[in-house]
């Protein structure tokens, strides 16, 4: 569990020199094309280290507010809280922050910088279709990702990560559209440059964002929830739910946050043809594994 | 070198591993202390909601007058002890006794209409489960704890430094699951 914790914070900040080092040679390279390659190192690094300070401290706002959820109060929800103190208790740790997704497919995430810092978002329809069991099955899963600082790293891969494929995306658009066209021609040839080297870069980052989820990570969040319930049976009985629901969640998840969620939100499970680059380790297998415990 | 510096250093090396091993036991003692509280929290605010629960009920259940009483009963006398066992031991009757009102609630159509019993029932089923949790962490807490005073070489220092055996929350294994609130 504690050598799981040093990992995942070495992780982050490997991931962060890795960004900003990405980001400040795009700016050597616009810099160069520009003559001067030492103004676009500054310029990059100083938006770089902006952005990683944003990401940092408030990138769990940034998910939150992208994957549409909305902070509730015991009042609203006595029910999601009750449980997920309950587990907080369990698990030894202060009682993260709820959040709520209107929608009716079946999906939850954790994030948070630390789990002093932690937010649990469950979706309307799992606190419609699971009971007291299934509910606390899927809250100490997340409630293990976030004692394993996992919500970390895979914060800062949704935000940083997030970041470099959509501006790839928009980069390429602004190409096939001829975005660029209407500036000066130096310009257009910063645009190509920059473009290009995205194009190049988008996939394998997008590629990092699947692996950031190992199917390791998600075996041991299973493995460490069941532990804290003492009932392995709760959450396979919420996965086999989840995995015969047929709701895909209707709100528009940007596709570098699918890691988060408990199970894939984009997919509907092909029977058996389990893809090496999944986001996600198959749910049968998960089942399988909590029901052996 | 001088004989007197491979002593010193020998001294220093000692001294240095007796303050970790000194500090990592009082790390882990108020981890357990915390946890305690924990549960303590957990036990006073369903103590608090007793009284609230058996007004409510008395209303609607008048021939549940021994069930009340009974709550009654367990919850003064878990206040009052301060013996670990015995709290436990209390605490398991309360909850017994809970369950039992929440299941001759059934019979009672006009008491699981009432808003404010429904809500005390949400309220306390969740401070059960709460208990439940916060008396596991505890007592994981406490084997940690005893694992590690017991284990060489905290043992050689332990006692001397005044670090003694903590007592579990002990409660009967099938206890977890028991406040399944069916409607």
């Amino acid at each position: 569990m504690f050598d799981e914790v040093r990992a995942n914070k070495i992780r982050s900040v490997i991931l962060l020199v890795f960004f900003f080092i990405l980001i400040a040679a795009i700016g050597a390279v616009s810099g160069q094309v520009y003559g001067d390659i030492y103004f676009g190192l500054i310029i990059a690094s100083i938006v770089t280290t902006i952005y990683i300070l944003i990401s940092w401290f408030s990138g769990d706002k940034m998910i939150l507010s992208m994957s549409g959820a909305k902070p509730v109060t015991k009042k609203e929800y006595p029910h999601l809280y009750h449980t997920i103190e309950g587990i907080a208790l369990a698990a030894g740790l202060p009682t993260p922050k709820a959040y709520v997704i209107e929608d009716n497919s079946l999906n939850a995430f954790a994030t948070g910088r630390s789990p002093d810092s932690a937010a649990i978002t469950v979706t309307t329809g799992l606190l419609k279709k699971l009971n007291r069991q299934e509910l606390e099955g899927v809250v100490a899963h997340e409630m293990s990702h976030i004692k394993n600082y996992d919500i970390r790293f895979m914060m800062l891969v949704a935000v940083l990560l997030g970041a470099v494929v959509m501006m790839s995306h928009i980069m390429l658009r602004s190409l096939f559209y001829g975005g660029g066209r209407s500036r000066g021609r130096s310009s257009g040839g910063l645009m190509i440059i920059i473009g290009i080297l995205l194009a190049i870069l988008a996939p394998i980052f997008a590629q990092m964002i699947r692996f950031a989820v190992s199917r390791k990570r998600e075996y041991l969040a299973d493995a460490n929830g069941a532990l804290l319930t003492r009932y392995p049976k709760g959450l396979a009985d919420a996965l086999r739910k989840i995995s015969k629901d047929t709701d895909v969640l209707d709100k528009k998840t940007s596709k570098s946050m699918a890691h988060l969620f408990i199970s894939n939100p984009f997919k509907k499970e092909k029977s058996g043809k389990e893809s090496f680059f999944a986001t996600h380790p198959p749910i049968s297998e998960r089942i399988k594994r909590l029901e052996q415990m | 070198m001088d004989p007197i510096y491979i002593i010193l250093i020998i001294i220093g090396v000692l001294a240095l591993f007796v303050i970790i091993l000194y500090n990592g036991l009082i790390r882990l003692r108020n981890q357990v202390r915390n946890s305690w509280s924990q549960i303590d929290v957990q036990l006073k605010r369903r103590n608090d909601m007793i009284p609230n629960l058996i007004k409510t009920v008395k209303g609607y259940a008048k021939h549940e007058k021994e069930l009340l009483t009974t709550l009654t009963k367990e919850r003064t006398a878990m206040m009052k002890t301060s013996d670990m066992k015995k709290k436990a031991q209390h605490s398991d009757k309360l909850s017994d006794a809970l369950k039992s009102v929440f299941a001759v609630s059934e019979s009672y159509p006009d008491l699981k209409a009432n808003q404010n019993f429904l809500q005390l029932q949400e309220e306390i089923s969740g401070t059960e489960n709460k208990i439940a949790y916060a008396r596991q962490h505890y007592n994981d807490m406490v084997l940690r704890f005893n694992t590690k005073i017991e284990q060489f070489p905290a043992n050689m220092i332990a006692n001397s430094l005044g670090f003694s055996k903590r007592e579990y929350f002990k409660t009967p294994e099938e206890q977890r699951k028991n406040v399944e609130v069916s409607f």
